[in-house]
Formats: structure tokens, sequence, C-alpha cells
């Protein structure tokens, strides 16, 4: 079943792979072109590996030219590393193939699971926090990572519901997850404020308790607010708009007690022109040089 | 068969996520401790919109044929026969040609099996193999019988599509015009070429059983051999339409004289 992704003629001759503690953007196919118009308006890009995994075709054609001008970082979403079901071997043989070609400077994946049964259920699925399901996900991380002969990073979920069946915090979950896998992780700030929003907890005590010496990547995104069949709040992380004003605010929070990382901005769908988007990781990247500027950014609690 | 206790698994979740009729797993909670039914339906939710808008982008004309909700409707339906066995969704929607085939609500368009192949080859060629049409001015000096001595290599991304209906006007007339065209559905079949040489991917018409021998060459046989098939499937088949679709589609990679051993 896995279709093989030869080598292109000549292959790429990337520019260094490294991720810069900068800003960049998840790159979709229609942003191509601005991409490769003026390379040096962004540092780096994202993508979901998942859509590159076919023999031929647009997609590779541009990628392979982003690349050669620019990080690119993969964002992996089908793994389902919080199911109960290993990794699915030749998926993983696929990514390491794709990785070998495109060289990426990180490689992230969720806390979450997809697959169930031989059947995916393209959604980031949440799993009951229990020692169990960390011990499980530790090996499947461990397998990936070996698999893919690289340390991957672990994002934290936006939640729309809990179980009871959980023993511990999520911010604990992962410590965990990073200190015995030696996983990275990818703190997600709109993920954050989605899942204490729809929990009714608060953000800031979530971030304090986060391990933040793991944090290798962090992601800024927009989501959409709703309303529940009881007329509440609940927050959608639908990467459709600008990030929100509270989002900001917790990520120049961050800024001041993290080291550098890299930081990206994630728009997946009502997809806005090339110079909105890139607006947003100036703003981005604003807030992480005037905290730095001011001497922050380099308390490691 | 199924007790509380399986949904509150993840065998339980995910059945819950598929089949709506089912009761939403115990044990999960909403804002502070609420019970979180439709919490629930979030994800249930996200699974189909997300697989649907997949099927939207990769069927337009089956869309445009049956309207939004029509399809939406159809596409929630084969989403739940037919899960994505693989988080690679471009690779979704392979089954989808042959569920409208069975699918008495659609009935009345008998063509729309046919429409929904058309589009899936055309996705499949869009993410295909790369490779370079081949220069084929040497053939112009070859003598009529060299020539039918000739194997090609065709492109990865060709395929042949032939039925019983006019699809390709079809497909044409909704893809590109802006209001609704009458589907000449009494006009005869019609075989098409997809191809992507390049960029784009080409549809180009075929005359009868030009996609015989288009599956003859790709088989490895001489022009020879696979025009004389073709011939003997179809008396209206059109030796020189055929190449001439052939070579304007870019659909040659190579070729190389009968004689030399082939496997």
């Amino acid at each position: 079943m896995p279709v093989p992704v030869p080598p292109r003629h000549g292959g790429i001759a990337p520019c260094p792979g490294q991720i810069p503690m900068l800003a960049g953007v998840g790159l979709r196919p229609r942003h191509y072109a601005d991409v490769l118009a003026d390379p040096g308006q962004i540092a780096w890009v994202e993508v979901h590996p998942e859509n590159y995994l076919c023999a031929g075709g647009p997609q590779h054609h541009y990628l392979t030219q982003v690349r050669e001008r620019m990080p690119l970082s993969f964002h992996g979403v089908g793994l389902s590393l919080g199911g109960e079901e290993r990794p699915d071997a030749a998926h993983l043989q696929r990514l390491r193939a794709l990785a070998a070609r495109y060289q990426p400077g990180l490689f992230s994946e969720h806390l979450a699971w997809s697959s169930h049964g031989g059947h995916y259920l393209n959604d980031l699925l949440p799993l009951p926090y229990t020692r169990e399901n960390l011990a499980r996900m530790i090996d499947h991380v461990g397998e990936t990572q070996e698999a893919l002969g690289r340390r991957i990073l672990i994002e934290n979920p936006s939640l729309y519901l809990a179980f009871e069946a959980s023993e511990m915090p999520e911010t604990a979950f992962l410590a965990e997850l990073a200190a015995r896998s030696g996983c990275g992780l990818l703190l997600d700030l709109n993920n954050v404020y989605v899942s204490c929003m729809n929990a009714g907890t608060d953000p800031l005590a979530y971030l304090a308790s986060f391990p933040r010496a793991a944090v290798m990547e962090i992601h800024l995104a927009g989501h959409a607010p709703e309303f529940d069949r009881d007329g509440l709040p609940v927050l959608i992380d639908a990467h459709d708009r600008p990030v929100a004003d509270p989002v900001w605010r917790l990520f120049a929070r961050m800024v001041e007690h993290l080291p550098p990382v890299p930081v990206l901005i994630e728009w997946d769908s009502d997809l806005p022109d090339w110079p909105i988007l890139l607006a947003e990781a100036r703003r981005a990247q604003s807030i992480v040089d005037r905290v730095h500027e001011r001497g922050g950014g380099r308390d490691v609690a | 068969m199924t007790s509380p206790d399986s949904l509150n698994s993840e065998a339980g979740f995910a059945r819950a996520l598929w089949d709506a009729r089912l009761p939403r797993p115990a044990g999960v909670i909403g804002r502070a401790g609420r019970p979180a039914a439709d919490r629930f339906d979030i994800h249930r939710n996200n699974i189909f919109a997300s697989l649907t808008a997949a099927l939207r982008a990769r069927f337009p004309v089956v869309v445009r044929l049956v309207g939004e909700a029509f399809f939406a409707d159809m596409a929630a339906i084969f989403i739940r026969r037919h899960p994505p066995v693989s988080p690679v969704i471009m690779e979704y929607g392979g089954a989808f040609a042959a569920f409208l085939k069975e699918f008495d609500a659609v009935g009345a368009l008998p063509y729309l099996a046919d429409i929904a192949r058309l589009e899936w080859l055309r996705h499949l060629a869009a993410h295909g193999a790369d490779a370079v049409p081949a220069d084929l001015s040497p053939l112009a000096r070859l003598a009529p019988s060299a020539m039918a001595e000739l194997r090609f290599t065709l492109h990865p991304t060709a395929t042949a599509l032939s039925s019983a209906y006019p699809v390709a006007s079809i497909w044409r007339a909704n893809a590109v015009a802006p209001d609704l065209q009458p589907v000449l559905a009494d006009s005869a079949g019609e075989s098409v070429l997809i191809v992507r040489p390049h960029r784009q991917v080409l549809l180009l018409d075929l005359p009868p059983a030009g996609d015989v021998l288009i599956a003859a060459l790709q088989e490895g046989r001489t022009l020879g051999d696979a025009a004389a098939l073709a011939a003997a499937r179809d008396l209206d088949f059109d030796l020189t339409l055929t190449l001439a679709a052939l070579f304007r589609g870019g659909a040659i990679t190579g070729f190389a004289p009968g004689h030399s051993s082939s496997n």
C-alpha cells in the first residue's frame, strides 16, 4: 500500500535545516507562490507531512523549491500516538522516507489519538490521563523516535471534554512523557487557552505547571468562539482567523519565561492573503524581540 | 452488544463517533464537571465535516450534479460505510464511484458513478509520479513498418477511461460552465485519456477503443499488436486520433524498437 517517494532528480540541495529561533508560518498550497516570490520575508515554514505522502505532483514541486530556500518543519497529525494501537509501521516508514528527502529541522506530533480498529478518524481525539495511557504513549513515542531516527516534539491538545478516569493533570502527563521518552514539547498557546476556557480553568495556572525546559517550539493560532446547547461559550480550535488577543497576551508572558524557541503561526482554513499571515508572524517576532531587548527570556525556571 | 462500560473505552468512543445513533460515551465531562454530550458532538462534527470537505474537493462535478446539500447527506453515508483506512487523506475516496453505482438515491443519474471515476482518476494523476514527456521528433523519420514494431513507455499518470455515457462532455460542461448544463445522457459513450505531463492534469478525447490501445501499450505490446487489439474491439477505432491524443498529452515518456527484448 505505501507509495514509495523517489528522490527527485538531483535531489534537494537544502539550505541549513535547523529551525531558527524566529517566527515562521504554517505553509498551505495557496501561499507557495508568495513564499517563493520573496523568501527573505519569512524565516521558516511548517507543513503536515501527510499532505506530501504522494509520488509526485505540484506540492512536491513547490515544497522542494521552498526547502531549497529556508528551513522546514514537519507537523504530523496522523500517528495516533495517544491511542491504544501501536503507531502504524508502514506509515512511519513513509514519513521516514519523506523526512530523508526534505530534511525537516523539527518533527512534531500530538498528545491525541486518531486511529482505531484500522480506521482513521481525521480528528485529534482526547484520552484519559491515566498511568496506563502514559506508559503506553511513552512506548509509542519511543517507537516513533526509533523508526524516524530522531527526537520528536509532542503538542498539548485543544480539549472540549475531560475524562472522569484521568489520574493526573495534562501538564504532569506531558512532563513525564518528555522525561521518560526523551521527546521535546510543542507548546500550543491557543490550545492552552481553548482547553482552559472550555474547562473553566486558568490558563496561567496551566502554564505555571507546564514543563518549560522541554519546550522546543511554540504554536499560535486563531479559534472560533461558539456556544453549546446550554448557551455557554465553547471555543473551537479552528485555525481559521487571526490569533486572539488573550492568546497574544499568554505568548508575551511565556516569552519572558522561556529561552528563545521558534514560534509558528498556524492558519489552516479560510486562508488569508499572504500579507495578513505574514503580519501575524511579524507580530509574534516583535513580541519576542521586545522581550529579548529588555534582557528577558533567559530565566529558565 | 454495546454495554455502557465498553463505551467508556477507546473502542466505544470510536464507535460512538462513527455512529450518531449510539449513546455518547459515559465518563466524559465538560465545563466544571457538567456532562459533555454536546462537547462529544464537536468531535463527531470535526470528523464528518473534514472528510466531507475532502470528498467535496475531490469530486466537484459530482457535487455540482447533485447539489451541495444532497452531496453532504450522501457523503455522510459513504463515510460511515467506508471510513478512511489511512491517515493520508489524499488517498481517501477511491471507493466513492463504486458506492455511487450501488446507491439507489442517485439511480436517476446513471452516469454519476462514471463521473466520480473520472474525478478520482484526475485526482490520482494530480499526485502521481512525475516524468518528462519524450521528444517524439525522431518518430517522423520511421517507416510505417518500423512504427508498428515500436513499444512505448507511457507517462506514469496516464490512464484511459471508457464509459457508456458521455462522461467527458458532462464533466467539461459542469466543471467550467457557470450554470448547470443540460446533460446529454443519451449521447454516445466516450473514452478519455487522463494524464499530467507537467503541472496540470489534462483530459483528452479518445476515439472508440482508444482505451484498449492504451491499455495494450501499458502492457508492453508493440504499437502494431495494440492497434490490432483495438481495431478488433471496435470497427471505429482510429489509430491516428489515439496517437494524436497521446502525443498532445505528453503521455509518452519513451519508445524503443520492438525487436529489442522486453519483459
